[in-house]
């Protein structure tokens, strides 16, 4: 396992989790599903989650992967809150689109 | 050989990622999700964090997956009931997730990593570094989360609770 890490750059793994970060980033954008939408911010969460891995692997400190561990735990409060919020909007309103819910534009 | 994994597994995970994103049928979506979440415990088991890979499967593809495959089968989403945007607004999105992603490139590219300690030490993943580390050094962040978890559960139950009037 070491030697993977010598033989696979750092900058592969940079690449790769911007790229996911801009998949989650686009998901957002793209989609009018709220479901959908939160299932984009966990990707974003998971690429960031990878960097931080990544960063602890190369430079032999494990703070990184402690800080994952956190950011996990905040991920499955944040979608037991949030998919309880989308049950409710779907008992009121009778759908996940996001464009319905303008009440609060201007 | 590593160099072979880390393509394949990069592959998958991107792959996957943009299904999420572009399929049509919000099931097809939880799905690559999952297969995407494999993809980066498998990531984690490369980086020698061998902990965190199996957390990571027991809490995404065990936990919140199933969560969201529950509310997707409760809501019956499907293909006909699936809200699209219109072209103008699909391509603005693509444009600026690109520009986005370009922006973060160009920003790298200036970057000095710093010095790397090799060869890494390997039991930094393992269970029993990383639970003294979690009881000594970020024992209270542990603690807090813990009250962070109860009010979230307190929360959903309340929020998803049918109204009485």
């Amino acid at each position: 396992m070491d030697q993977a890490l010598q033989q696979v750059p750092l900058n592969w793994y940079i690449l790769l989790s911007t790229f996911l970060f801009c998949v989650g980033v686009m998901g957002v954008l793209f989609r009018r599903n709220a479901i959908i939408i939160l299932m984009c911010i966990e990707l974003m969460l998971n690429s960031v989650n990878l960097l931080l891995v990544a960063f602890s692997a190369y430079h032999g400190n494990s703070d990184g992967q402690v800080f994952v561990f956190f950011i996990m735990v905040v991920a499955a409060a944040e979608v037991a809150v949030g998919l309880a919020l989308l049950m409710s909007i779907y008992r009121n309103i009778g759908s996940t689109d996001i464009d319905v819910l303008n009440k609060l534009k201007w | 050989m590593s160099q072979l994994v880390f393509f394949l597994l990069s592959a998958l995970t991107i792959l996957s990622a943009l299904v999420v994103v572009f399929s049509k049928s919000p099931m097809y979506s939880v799905l690559s999700l999952i297969v995407c979440f494999f993809t980066i415990a498998g990531h984690y088991i490369m980086l020698n964090a061998q902990f965190l890979a199996i957390t990571h499967i027991i809490v995404y593809a065990g936990a919140i997956m199933v969560l969201f495959l529950f509310v997707v089968m409760l809501l019956n989403l499907n293909r006909e009931s699936e809200p699209h945007k219109t072209t103008k607004l699909r391509i603005a999105a693509t444009v600026s997730a690109g520009m986005l992603f370009v922006t973060l490139i160009a920003s790298l590219k200036s970057t000095q990593l710093g010095a790397f300690s090799f060869p890494p030490a390997s039991d930094y993943g393992m269970v029993k570094h990383i639970g003294q580390q979690l009881f000594t050094d970020y024992l209270v962040p542990f603690e807090v989360s813990s009250i962070l978890f109860l009010s979230a559960m307190i929360g959903a139950v309340l929020l998803a609770k049918k109204d009485k009037n």
